[in-house]
């Protein structure tokens, strides 16, 4: 064994267009066995593309993929594929209804028998289990398991069938840090084992976390590639950006603006609100030109607390006011009207109606004020619509496109868009940047800047540390209660620290 | 473009005033018309081709007449159907209430000894109509309960309804046909006005109504937020379950409308009207380019999707097809339709 293994993945000048759009143009890739391999770029820089060629969904028009120093099996032989390569999407690809076991073994369960023997079903998915040392019952159901399990379960199949290459597209999307932490463990295991990561992400820290290599790809070009301890966080912003960055972290509230006036009226005020299981009793006060950050895990209740601000839960006891005045709990409609705008967590589940038209989607919030007598007039929903897309920089081919024809960063816009479509005087943001690239995150946080800098109150609930940088104060939640308070200028560390409940146990 | 009732001349003409800035422009306006909608209208324009060769009496006033007439009372359960299905809804027991809205009306309006039929008489015959729009709005009601307050299945639970409305009308009925329809009715079914029928203008009055309201009114345009993603429309401020409920209280009413229509027309209520309607329906409307996922779809299409049905049956009648044959060819021509309206169109029917 003098020579170095053939590299898992070699992908040398892969071409694929789409009608007229060129999506990869002559790009490279190469991942070692045993590597960790980040792929970065923008929305729309080609890597999903590129994962289509790898995972043999598309057939590239130019350029050799090999596997393993082997040629890429033919395109449309899927078993061959399987057995070299898979991809860990953001979406569930398991069955949620059937167990473990089962998701593990479908469609191969047993060579030998045309019948299914389930105690040797079992006993398989438990040695296949143990052997990737994943610990998940292979009798529980795939729906209870937890996001980063099912993405064990998901990478234990993939291994199954022999591929030492897996790719994972934005694993940690929907994970909170703890959950982050049990799936980075894991992957470092493997890998020791010998199994490749191309690991994709918007996430820069957790390229640094990860990975010993990173390769940046810019308006489906490849730009560069190096050693992860080889380039700065600036110069990875730089490569993807195509642009001299001022740092990818340049929302910053000290010195943003005048500081909030703490001695005004406050204009969000609650008192007492609480969430039975999700938050205890809670006193809040935003001021005017105040962002507020509300700083936790997915389980800390501050997405619950998220929710009875906009109005999509009801709260078990307390009030909260806007402006003095009372806000009924539980009810969409009543919180828009006393101006509270609402960025929901997640873009698919509460922000879009994908199918329907920019326009549409972003004057969803505002129907009562674009015609007389309840009409809705199209030439006035396309002008609003118009000011929204110029005002916040949608890219889209005009308001009549469907939302699900945009790229993430600029879907993300629309639901901004919605959202400060009433004018509101408190705008609640959860999550606002997950899934985007860098350079809308910078534009989506200067929104929510601005909206407070006008006068108004914000409210950021995040675990994100960029999302929070625009707060002026940040108040961090642990199992439902405010553990600790910051003002801006805090550090990384303490406010993870808080976030993670360290020093609450002692 | 989304419009149903395509506002293309009032968009046009809005652009025009405001000088056309760049995308406003006519040409340019009109690439963003869903053709898709428009899938059906060479479908028709063929099959009534074929009906002018098959037979010189299609393209007589008399039988197209007759095919608009035909489709009028379809068409409005179409209607409230598509209305239903495009915010992610479905109401099978659409077809139940053409017959027994009607049946109620009259029992509690005829006389408790003239005639073939008992009724109770409790109320002055004027209140038929009335009364009937009533029956539908309530059995609508009641469907939108089960659904929206104890979140029951709702397929499940118009299936019922269906057939325990079916069994109400046999019940009240003895399963014989009513005869004695009250003038009301019949006016209604048997009116021309203009030279057509009265229900074919009503019909298209609706249409107009529906589509106008799907493409400019905020509570008719949320009907596709509600179907496209229910938890999105709640998160911005539309009331989900309070216009559903309306929407299937619409339903109601326009199945009890055409059963009105039907009743007045035939001058009777046979103890089997409206069966088997509902496949009928669904096949318009989807074949007309609604998804029965909810948040797609016009009313145009839907109305496309009646004609194309009532033109075909209508072609094979004049061609001399014998009856027995009808069903299987009915079924048959369901399938063909759909596959063409699916290719015609260039998007998934789901």
């Amino acid at each position: 064994m003098d020579q170095a293994p053939p590299p898992a993945v070699q992908a040398e000048g892969v071409v694929k267009r789409f009608g007229p759009t060129v999506a990869l143009d002559g790009v490279k890739l190469t991942v070692q066995p045993g590597e960790s391999h980040a792929l970065v770029g923008r929305n729309g820089a080609g890597k999903s593309t590129l994962v289509s060629v790898l995972t043999g969904l598309h057939k590239a028009d130019a350029g050799t993929v090999t596997f393993g120093g082997e040629p890429a099996p033919a395109f449309g032989d899927t078993t061959a594929w399987q057995s070299k390569v898979a991809c860990v999407y953001q979406k569930s690809m398991v069955v949620p209804d059937l167990t473990v076991a089962e998701n593990l073994f479908l469609n191969r369960f047993d060579e030998k028998s045309r019948w299914i023997s389930w105690g040797r079903l079992r006993k398989r998915a438990e040695q296949l289990l143990a052997d990737y040392g994943v610990q998940v019952d292979p009798n529980t159901r795939a729906r209870d398991l937890a996001v980063e399990q099912r993405q064990f379960v998901e990478i234990a199949r993939a291994l199954s069938f022999g591929a030492r290459l897996i790719i994972l597209d934005e694993p940690t999307a929907q994970l909170d840090a703890r959950g982050i932490g049990r799936l980075f463990d894991k992957l470092r295991e493997l890998q020791d084992q010998g199994v490749a990561f191309l690991f994709i992400s918007h996430h820069l820290q957790e390229v640094y976390e990860l990975c010993t290599a990173v390769t940046v790809y810019r308006d489906a070009r490849h730009v560069m590639t190096a050693p992860v301890a080889d380039v700065t966080k600036t110069e990875l912003v730089a490569a993807m950006t195509g642009e001299k960055s001022a740092g990818a972290t340049a929302w910053h509230a000290a010195g943003t603006a005048t500081p909030p006036d703490a001695s005004a009226e406050p204009i969000l005020r609650t008192e007492g609100l609480t969430l039975e299981g999700r938050f205890e009793p809670l006193d809040l006060q935003v001021h005017p030109g105040e962002v507020l950050g509300l700083a936790g895990s997915a389980a800390s209740g501050n997405t619950a607390l998220g929710e009875v601000l906009a109005g999509m839960r009801k709260a078990d006891g307390g009030t909260v006011r806007v402006h003095g005045k009372d806000v009924r709990s539980g009810s969409v409609p009543h919180a828009l009207d006393a101006g509270i705008g609402y960025i929901p967590e997640d873009r698919h589940d509460q922000g879009l109606v994908l199918e329907r038209s920019v326009a549409e989607n972003a004057t969803l919030t505002v129907t009562d004020q674009l015609g007389p007598w309840g009409t809705v007039l199209p030439s006035r929903t396309r002008e609003f619509a118009r000011g929204m897309i110029e005002s916040l920089d949608i890219k889209t081919q005009g308001p009549e496109q469907p939302v699900s024809g945009l790229s993430g960063g600029n879907q993300q816009k629309v639901v901004v868009a919605r959202a400060l479509a009433r004018e509101p005087s408190v705008l609640v943001a959860v999550r606002p940047t997950a899934g985007v690239d860098v350079k809308s995150k910078d534009s989506l946080l200067g929104v929510v800047r601005r909206v407070a800098d006008e006068g108004n109150a914000a409210v950021v609930v995040s675990d994100e540390l960029d999302d929070l940088r625009v707060c002026d104060r940040v108040l961090a939640l642990f199992h439902g209660r405010v553990v600790a308070t910051f003002a801006s200028g805090w550090s990384d560390g303490e406010l993870v620290a808080a976030m993670e409940g360290v020093g609450e146990r002692e | 473009m989304t419009g149903t009732i395509r506002p293309s001349t009032a968009d046009d003409f809005n652009g025009a005033l405001k000088g056309g800035a760049g995308d406003d422009s006519p040409l340019s306006r009109l690439k963003l018309i869903r053709w898709s909608d428009f899938s059906l209208v060479p479908v028709i324009l063929v099959l009534m081709l074929i009906g002018f060769i098959v037979s010189p009496v299609f393209l007589t006033s008399d039988n197209l007449i007759s095919v608009v007439q035909q489709s009028s009372e379809l068409s409005l359960l179409v209607l409230g159907q598509a209305l239903i299905l495009i915010c992610g809804r479905m109401d099978l027991s659409l077809e139940s209430t053409i017959g027994i809205a009607p049946v109620v009306a009259m029992w509690l309006v005829l006389d408790s000894d003239g005639g073939r039929f008992a009724g109770l008489g409790l109320f002055p015959s004027w209140s038929a109509i009335p009364l009937c729009l009533l029956v539908g709005l309530v059995i609508g009601a009641i469907n939108g309960f089960l659904m929206l307050k104890l979140r029951v299945n709702g397929f499940i639970a118009t299936l019922g309804m269906l057939t325990m409305l079916r069994g109400l009308h046999i019940g009240i009925t003895e399963g014989k046909s009513i005869t004695d329809v009250p003038e009301s009715f019949r006016y209604l079914g048997k009116a021309s006005w203009f030279g057509a029928p009265a229900a074919v203008w009503i019909c298209l009055v609706l249409f107009a109504i529906g589509g106008a309201a799907l493409a400019w009114l905020r509570h008719g345009r949320s009907l596709y937020a509600i179907g496209g993603n229910p938890e999105a429309a709640r998160a911005a401020g539309i009331r989900v379950d309070r216009i559903t409920w309306i929407v299937l209280a619409i339903g109601g009413l326009l199945a009890a409308f055409a059963g009105i229509l039907y009743t007045g027309h035939y001058g009777a209520v046979a103890a089997t009207q409206g069966n088997g309607w509902i496949f009928q329906v669904f096949a318009a409307a989807v074949i007309g380019g609604i998804s029965l996922k909810g948040g797609r779809g016009t009313l145009f299409g839907a109305l496309t999707g009646v004609l194309t049905l009532q033109l075909v049956v209508n072609v094979m009648t004049l061609g001399g097809v014998p009856a027995l044959w009808n069903q299987f060819l009915n079924g048959a021509i369901i399938i063909v339709a759909l596959v063409i309206s699916r290719f015609a169109s260039g998007e998934k029917q789901d």
